[in-house]
């Protein structure tokens, strides 16, 4: 093999330089996820997104429930089309609402919560999924039988039905959000970590490690855990904007948050209802919305060409 | 001079990837006229499939081939993709390494043998039919008509290899390509399969091309011999030749490289020490058991599948046992039941003199130390996470506890210095490096803890024939280095006899022959044991083609009838798979050579 044959030579010319640095499968991967254009290029866009959110807020001259009464549903200056009934004038870049408040301040605001939700709903069902997962799988049999037969019946649970139930049994409120969807959707983390860990289970590296004397934990800790931790982090970039959508999705039907705070999907809600009078409370957070999704799916993929190359 | 059915002229195959163009096949020249057997050997990465596949349009997306291909006198590279199916299938055929991949599940075998019929010369059924039937009767698959309607996950790997070429001959064809077509199989599936091809060239006149990495195959079969190394043909001529007059040094370095199951002390290879005398024994294993349940469908009864069904030896220390068989003899499963990594369902392990039994799993966790194991499979045994480095420090840091981080370093550096790995490569990872030293890793790893007992578990069954070379010359000198015994399990005859003092021979969990190694395959008692050591083939032509054809033709049966234990004690057979059989006892027939009774 011609590449092997070159490989043999620089390791031969790097002889004599003492102890050679390896490249690690995660510098691999990273410098092929930074070869990515479009992963790039959405980590850039998300990470101004996020800054955004965090910082614009706090300099912005309006408030997210300052009301305006001679503002309700005004276009933004520069809006093309000269037949809308007012102009929001000032720093109001995308124009108003249907009560008057500034919208760009709203849309950052729900990018607050869109993302607190998916970052924090994400990593409840990380931390669920994965310890769930990989008990189950790392301890095989009969526990495990009886670990997944608990999440094939959570899964056959309709969502909305259940997001129904807790909202009528408890207050509708902000931490249930979470609760509810985290509920849901470490099922799936659960069970991709469970198959990762039964093919690693048998893979020789570990019966080495037995050979070699390692304790159980040991081998959970040493090779289980850094080998499933590829797979894991794709899927996790993957369910952020599934539960960003979800969010939405709740918060479209009036299941979300609570007036005044506000989320891209209560927005879109909004705009919804208007969007033949004042469709630019549709289209701006919608737009970011669809942005911040495409960002994390172009990242997700990039990350699983970069942990597995063979899977391209 | 007729024209020769396939020709290739200056055929250049480059490929495109993201570390830069590799040149995959350099400038190949090559003619194969009727009936003649063209043999390509060369190493892995060598180029000699892609040769091939590019010939026929089978090159993947990023490769190029250029220069001329001939088939009858037609230039056929570069064809339309509608132009190469007339011809591929029905007048150039081609049968791959793994025939389960090759074959459509879901269809029945005789579907899919037909559908090759229809597809390129449109018979009517019941002709099909007619003509799949003398298919599969001329590559010798017992009840045919039945086997038409089984579908591939049924038939075991050398039946389906067998309905591969009987698919690849079906429309007759003038040129059967087969890659590595025995690789997958083994020993006497192989001689079976390999005799098979023969009386296509002979009877049928079919141009054969095959490409192995097996001198011995190629010995038997080929006309001609063309050796490939880094894409260029180094090496071509006459079987005879090749085997007899090598010019090139790659070429005598294959020859010299491969095992010789007749000679097993040559010159240039290390040395196998000679056996202790007086040593004690170290390990003593006794009826060994080891039984899985198997349901054949969720309501079925649980059968025991008997991977391991009463295996008695002894090992004495500096001693190297050979354990030879063919796939599903249960040769694993003794290894890690042994070490302690799988549960026996019965019999003892005794390593010196304390019985393993009764320990709990902390004192076997210490006892660790004293027994390693070599996995077949280099890159797998290795944590893809870990440097190899920390990988071979591992057994260290956990068997011995007491060393410090610098001592735990001194030692992993000079142990790889002994197994000549780099000392400085100690912080690479196992995919910066080829299989040969990934397995050199594998062994330092078994080794850093100076066990007195090493397995070696198919240890260089995935390595190329010089680097198996390599592997096995070094771990004869780390036998008379550190005086470990080993236990050295192949399907490879030869090599076991290279490197063991005595050879265990397993058919189906049971111990059918066990003697020293000379004895052992110079008077082969079991027909067994005859059959295996008459299956390898031999690198030298004019002995293969001595040789007399292949006695078994049928394959191992299922293991989870146990009528199967008694294939060669039919005398004694009670016939029903569930029913309690006789055991065929183990007679000493000579000092130290224990036989299985047999018709």
């Amino acid at each position: 093999m011609i590449a092997t044959g070159t490989s043999a030579a620089n390791a031969e010319a790097m002889m004599s330089a003492q102890n050679v640095q390896g490249r690690s499968l995660w510098v691999d991967a990273r410098r092929r996820l930074f070869r990515n254009k479009a992963a790039v290029v959405s980590m850039i866009i998300l990470a101004l997104i996020t800054l955004a959110a965090i910082f614009l807020p706090l300099i912005w001259p309006y408030g997210y429930e300052d009301i305006d009464y001679a503002l309700v549903s005004c276009a933004p200056d520069w809006w093309p089309d000269p037949d809308v009934m007012c102009h929001s004038g000032g720093m109001h870049w995308f124009g108003s609402d249907s009560v008057g408040r500034d919208l760009f301040v709203r849309v950052l605001y729900g990018a607050r919560v869109s993302l607190a939700v998916g970052l924090v709903a994400t990593f409840v069902s990380l931390v669920i999924g994965v310890t769930y997962g990989a008990t189950a799988g790392f301890l095989g049999g009969m526990i495990d039988n009886l670990m997944m037969r608990v999440v094939d019946i959570l899964y056959s649970l309709p969502f909305i039905f259940f997001v129904i139930i807790l909202m009528v049994i408890f207050e509708q409120s902000f931490i249930l959000l979470f609760v509810a969807i985290g509920a849901v959707e470490w099922l799936t983390m659960a069970r991709i970590v469970r198959g990762q860990t039964l093919s690693i289970k048998e893979k020789e590296f570990i019966e080495a490690a037995r050979a070699g004397g390692v304790t159980q934990g040991g081998i959970i800790a040493r090779h289980i855990v850094p080998n499933v931790v590829g797979p894991v982090i794709v899927y996790v970039t993957l369910t952020i904007p599934s539960v960003i959508l979800s969010e939405s999705f709740l918060s479209f039907l009036g299941l979300g948050v609570r007036e005044p705070l506000t989320s891209w999907g209560v927005l879109i809600a909004d705009g919804a209802n208007q969007l033949e009078t004042a469709p630019w409370m549709l289209i701006f957070p919608a737009f970011f919305m669809a942005v911040t999704l495409f960002c994390f799916n172009f990242i997700g993929d990039g990350l699983r060409d970069a942990l597995d190359p063979k899977d391209r | 001079m007729p024209t020769p059915i396939f020709e290739v002229k200056n055929l250049d195959v480059r490929f495109s990837t993201p570390d830069g163009e590799v040149h995959a096949v350099k400038n190949a020249n090559f003619r194969i006229d009727e009936g003649e057997c063209l043999g390509v050997v060369g190493e892995s990465g060598s180029g000699k499939s892609q040769l091939f596949l590019s010939t026929i349009g089978l090159l993947s997306g990023n490769g190029v081939a250029t220069g001329s291909v001939l088939y009858r006198g037609r230039e056929i590279l570069g064809l339309s993709e509608r132009k190469l199916n007339e011809l591929r299938g029905s007048k150039i055929t081609m049968i791959f390494q793994d025939p389960l991949t090759s074959l459509t599940p879901h269809l029945t075998v005789g579907a899919q043998l037909m559908e090759t019929l229809r597809v390129h010369q449109r018979v009517p059924p019941d002709e099909a039919q007619r003509r799949v039937l003398e298919a599969l009767e001329l590559v010798r698959i017992p009840e045919a008509k039945q086997r038409m309607r089984q579908y591939p996950h049924e038939l075991s790997g050398g039946m389906r290899q067998r309905v591969m070429i009987a698919m690849a001959t079906v429309c007759g064809p003038d040129l059967l390509i087969a890659d590595e077509p025995t690789t997958a199989l083994d020993v006497t599936v192989q001689a079976q399969i390999l005799d098979i091809m023969r009386d296509l060239k002979n009877e049928l006149k079919t141009a054969i091309a095959i490409v192995s990495h097996d001198m011995g195959v190629i010995a038997g079969l080929a006309d001609y011999v063309q050796v490939m190394r880094y894409g260029e043909i180094v090496e071509t001529g006459s079987v005879d030749e090749i085997f007899y007059k090598p010019a090139h040094d790659y070429t005598k370095m294959l020859l010299d490289a491969m095992p010789r199951i007749d000679r097993p002390d040559r010159q240039g290879h290390a040395q196998l020490a000679p056996m202790p005398t007086g040593s004690k024994t170290l390990l003593d294993v006794r009826d060994l058991k080891v039984h899985f349940s198997v349901k054949a469908s969720m309501f079925a009864k649980k059968k025991p599948l008997r991977a391991v069904d009463g295996v008695s030896f002894i090992l004495r220390e500096g001693e190297t046992l050979g354990v030879v068989g063919e796939s599903g003899c249960g040769k694993s499963t003794l290894a890690r039941a042994v070490l302690k990594l799988l549960p026996k369902t019965e019999g003892a392990v005794v390593w010196c003199g304390h019985d393993l039994a009764p320990m709990t799993q902390e004192e076997i966790r210490k006892l660790r130390r004293e027994f390693q194991i070599v996995f077949q499979d280099p890159l797998a045994s290795l944590d893809p996470r870990m440097t190899i480095g920390q990988s071979i420090a591992e057994p260290l840091r956990t068997l011995k506890p007491e060393l410090s981080r610098k001592e735990v370093r001194a030692e992993v550096s000079e142990m790889m210095a002994r197994v000549g790995l780099e000392p400085g490569w100690i912080n690479r990872y196992p995919h910066e490096f080829s299989g040969g030293q990934n397995q050199r890793a594998g062994i330092a790893r078994a080794m850093i803890v100076r066990p007195r007992l090493v397995i070696c578990d198919e240890a260089v069954s995935a390595l190329d024939v010089s680097i198996q070379s390599q592997i096995v010359d070094l771990l004869v000198r780390l036998q008379a280095e550190f005086g470990m015994s080993l236990i050295f399990i192949s399907h490879d005859l030869s090599i076991v006899r290279q490197v063991s003092h005595r050879v265990m021979v397993l058919y189906l969990g049971r111990v059918v022959e066990l003697a020293d190694r000379d004895a052992i395959y110079q008077n082969p008692r079991h027909p067994y044991t005859r059959a295996l050591i008459g299956a390898v083939p031999v690198p030298d032509p004019k002995l293969e083609r001595s040789k007399p054809r292949a006695k078994i033709t049928t394959d191992l049966p299922s293991p989870l009838d146990t009528r199967a234990q008694l294939t060669f004690l039919k005398s004694k057979v009670i016939d029903d798979p569930d029913a309690v059989q006789y055991r065929p006892q183990l007679i000493e027939v000579a000092p130290g050579h224990l036989v299985a009774e047999h018709d």
